[in-house]
């Protein structure tokens, strides 16, 4: 048992110290997000106007951008461990007394961690597009951000379980996760959209997680919940229903992940 | 414990697919000592390592680690080992102090206690000044010697070098010796290296000449070198044929060749050399004695220099084959 918690403190804690050394990371992964806000936001705000009762676009767009930034950052944990095994710390990691599972767990706290980091300066930006932070909100904001990270983490770990380069892996994230990541409800609602993209949309995990987050923010807007929220089999899915989905996902990719790295050689 | 062995390998195998990359090696390693697989690219020894320090596991035999099983007590081995990989697993984007301290409490070390060890170890490796410095920065000696550092930060009963000093230069690969086995005198573990340097194998007490997976020699260096029986003569010959036929008819010699020229091995060459002059009807370019070398040693017993089986194709590419499978 200590020797997977001894792995989980001594890795996360690791992906920490490099986050905080990496200034460059630190700055790019900061710069998209804000990019995509102010790009999208100002280009598109008056053209589209507005997305439900008291929700305009930038609105709209701005919890779904947080909840990319988390689920980027999460996968890329994924991008750590081949980085790792590129660069030969993954067998120092690999010949000391820790658990595999705990070094598994390890890799996503610390990405869980810095994803709360972000968010959190996202948050910052929240006056400029006119979004009232509450403590409340940020209260409900940083477990469910902390949860969807786990999850998504797990997706980044399985994939870096069995890459061997850094460039099989950036492909598999342009191929998989960016197209994940757009079909999931971040730039646009997946109800008003064709039905075969609703249906992709409504497969992908992650539309459950946006919508939880875009569901915080947008609590106290009347009638904004039927205009963008997600029916599945005639039934709007509330943060409660997102959490399942998106705990039995994380779970099961955890699992497999975990799996799969302690039966590598 | 019972077993005073800190190494002990019994039948010891792996295989990749088809491949036998370790047939059945047997060996033991005694508390303290310095014991050296010797051998050519792709004969087996980093196999052999990744098998004692739990990175693979064996497909036949058995071996402990400080009296700890490599498969069923993997985490007591992984607690009583050290180790320096033939490449650096250093995390270059943190400082030196940033990697040991990783190292510190990956192992469990209290923290009191590993703030003193580091400093010291730092010290021994003349890293002291650079303890802040990214490890990016430092040369390919400063790492080795920041690894040997990290290695010995747990106190490990056993240290696992694999070819420690390759791509090093002469003077650096001296001076990490010389930090490696003042560290021994200090801290009295033991040290199981794999080398392709005939020098760095003239360190140990013990040496295994390994070849195809198969240990066919294991003695210590003197009692190696004395197996050939004196001293080497090397005889170049301007046609290395008859020469080497008139030396098997005149001195029942049979003499290896290598590059053109001849040598045998011989007792009291000093004597033997002005007869073999006087008597030998083939012309001959130059002649030389010497005392053996482990690299007589091996052309010995495996039949052909270690550089010529580096040299041969089929033998790098399976190299690489298997560098490849066990995905480093």
């Amino acid at each position: 048992m200590s020797e997977i918690v001894v792995a989980i403190y001594v890795v996360a804690y690791r992906e920490l110290l490099r986050f905080v050394r990496e200034r460059s990371r630190l700055i790019s992964s900061f710069a998209m997000p804000l990019l995509f806000l102010i790009v999208f936001g100002a280009g598109f705000t008056r053209t589209i106007g507005v997305m439900a009762p008291g929700v305009d676009f930038v609105q709209f767009m701005y919890p779904g951008i947080i909840a990319m930034t988390v689920l980027m950052n999460s996968v890329m944990s994924g991008l750590s461990v081949v980085w790792d095994r590129e660069f030969g710390f993954l067998k120092e990691i690999l010949v000391a007394p820790l658990a595999r599972s705990g070094i598994v767990l390890g890799k996503a706290t610390g990405a869980a961690v810095i994803s709360v980091i972000q968010a959190g300066v996202m948050l910052l930006l929240a006056p400029l597009v006119d979004v009232a932070i509450t403590p409340l909100l940020v209260l409900k904001l940083v477990p469910l951000l902390i949860l969807i990270s786990f999850s998504l983490s797990g997706l980044g770990l399985l994939i870096a379980s069995r890459m061997r380069s850094l460039q099989g892996f950036q492909l598999v994230v342009q191929l998989l996760v960016f197209p994940l990541i757009f079909l999931s409800g971040v730039f646009f609602p997946v109800n008003n959209v064709p039905a075969w993209l609703e249906l992709i949309s409504k497969l992908n995990p992650l539309t459950y997680a946006v919508d939880a987050v875009r569901q915080l923010f947008l609590a106290g807007q009347q009638g904004a919940l039927e205009a963008i929220g997600i029916t599945l089999f005639g039934h709007t899915m509330t943060v409660f229903h997102d959490v399942l989905v998106i705990a039995g996902f994380g779970l099961l990719l955890m699992l497999l992940a975990t799996w799969s790295f302690t039966r590598q050689e | 414990m019972l077993n005073p062995n800190v190494i002990e390998a019994d039948s010891l195998s792996r295989r990749f697919d088809s491949f036998v990359a370790v047939d059945s090696v047997s060996f033991s390693v005694s508390e303290g000592e310095v014991f050296a697989f010797l051998g050519p690219n792709g004969a087996g020894k980093t196999t052999t390592i990744n098998m004692l320090c739990t990175l693979l596991r064996p497909t036949g035999g058995t071996a402990t680690v400080n009296g700890y099983d490599v498969v069923r007590q993997r985490s007591g081995v992984r607690r009583s080992i050290g180790l320096v990989f033939q490449d650096p697993t250093l995390d270059e984007h943190l400082t030196a102090e940033q990697n040991l301290r990783f190292h510190a409490y990956a192992y469990r070390i209290p923290r009191h206690l590993a703030e003193k060890r580091i400093g010291d170890l730092l010290e021994l490796v003349e890293l002291s000044d650079r303890r802040r410095s990214s490890v990016r920065t430092f040369s390919g000696g400063m790492k080795r010697r920041l690894e040997i550092a990290r290695g010995l930060l747990h106190n490990p009963r056993v240290m696992f070098l694999d070819e420690p000093t390759l791509g090093l230069d002469p003077q650096t690969r001296r001076h990490i010796w010389e930090h490696i086995l003042q560290l021994r005198e200090r801290h009295g573990f033991a040290i199981f290296l794999t080398t392709h340097y005939m020098d760095e194998a003239e360190v140990a007490g013990r040496v295994a000449i390994m070849d195809n997976g198969h240990i066919i020699a294991l003695d210590t260096p003197e009692r190696l070198k004395d197996q050939l029986g004196g001293d080497v003569i090397t005889v170049e010959a301007q046609d290395v044929d008859a020469t080497k036929a008139e030396l098997l008819r005149r001195f029942e010699v049979v003499p290896l060749e290598e590059d053109g020229h001849l040598s045998f091995s011989m007792p009291h060459g000093n004597r033997f050399l002005p007869r073999l002059l006087r008597t030998l009807e083939s012309r001959v370019i130059s002649v030389g004695l010497r005392r053996p070398t482990l690299e007589d040693v091996f052309l010995h017993v495996t039949g052909h220099a270690i550089r010529d089986r580096e040299a041969d194709p089929v033998s790098q590419a399976r190299a690489h084959v298997i560098q490849h499978r066990r995905g480093r």
